[in-house]
């Protein structure tokens, strides 16, 4: 039951990641892409360890924790790098 | 079952409808700035929610899940100000049924040049 209720949580939040990454097809300008990139590393890394708890494997907490780390320094990295070149 | 994995499920699914929702938000919205606004928000209670409820559900991986969350909850906030403030200072304009922009107004970013759409990101300065 429990394994149930877990799979239903992974298709909802399956369903954001595919509906962000529409908006990263189909946005119009650069910072709209990088918009729904952003939202989408935020779900991925809840999912992730979702995964954890879903497969009984503890190490993936801490690649979602790396996975964020890296993530948040490329968001910002793309940022400046929309705001003036680098 | 025991009562703590029935709390966390609870948590869990909360987070993940916020998450839901949030996508939904960067999928609907009209311009940048409501997408960033549906987006972050939305984003970082669903995350924060559906990771302190994998710790209460799994008693033992807490404490490393509370520094994720943290960590989200902590840098979500300054991804989206960087975000936001690159958008505004490569001239995308707000959307026409924007009532207010006081960064406008007050004359504070004055480097946003009409022409938006022909604008390319570090060709300006290379002179």
């Amino acid at each position: 039951m429990n394994l149930t209720l877990y799979t239903i949580f992974f298709g909802i939040g399956a369903a954001a990641v595919l509906l962000c990454m529409l908006r990263a097809l189909l946005g119009p300008t650069a910072s709209d892409r990088l918009v729904a990139v952003d939202g989408m590393i935020t779900i991925t890394t809840a999912l992730l360890v979702l995964l954890a708890l879903f497969l009984g494997r503890r190490i993936y907490v801490d690649v979602a924790l790396v996975y964020a780390v890296l993530a948040f320094v490329g968001v910002i990295a793309v940022a400046r790098y929309l705001e003036r070149g680098l | 079952m025991t009562l703590f994995a029935i709390i966390g499920a609870f948590v869990v699914g909360f987070g993940t409808i916020f998450l839901f929702l949030g996508a939904l938000g960067i999928f609907r919205l009209p311009d940048v700035y409501n997408r960033l606004q549906a987006g972050t928000k939305c984003t970082t209670l669903g995350a924060f929610c559906a990771i302190v409820g994998v710790g209460i559900a799994q008693p033992d991986w807490i404490f490393k899940a509370v520094i994720v969350a943290v960590f989200i909850l902590l840098t979500n906030p300054i991804s989206a100000h960087a975000l936001a403030r690159a958008s505004y200072k490569s001239a995308i304009r707000p959307y026409e049924g924007t009532v207010v922009d006081k960064c406008r107004e007050f004359g504070e970013c004055e480097e946003v040049k009409d022409g938006a759409e022909d604008f390319q990101p570090g060709l300006d300065d290379e002179e």
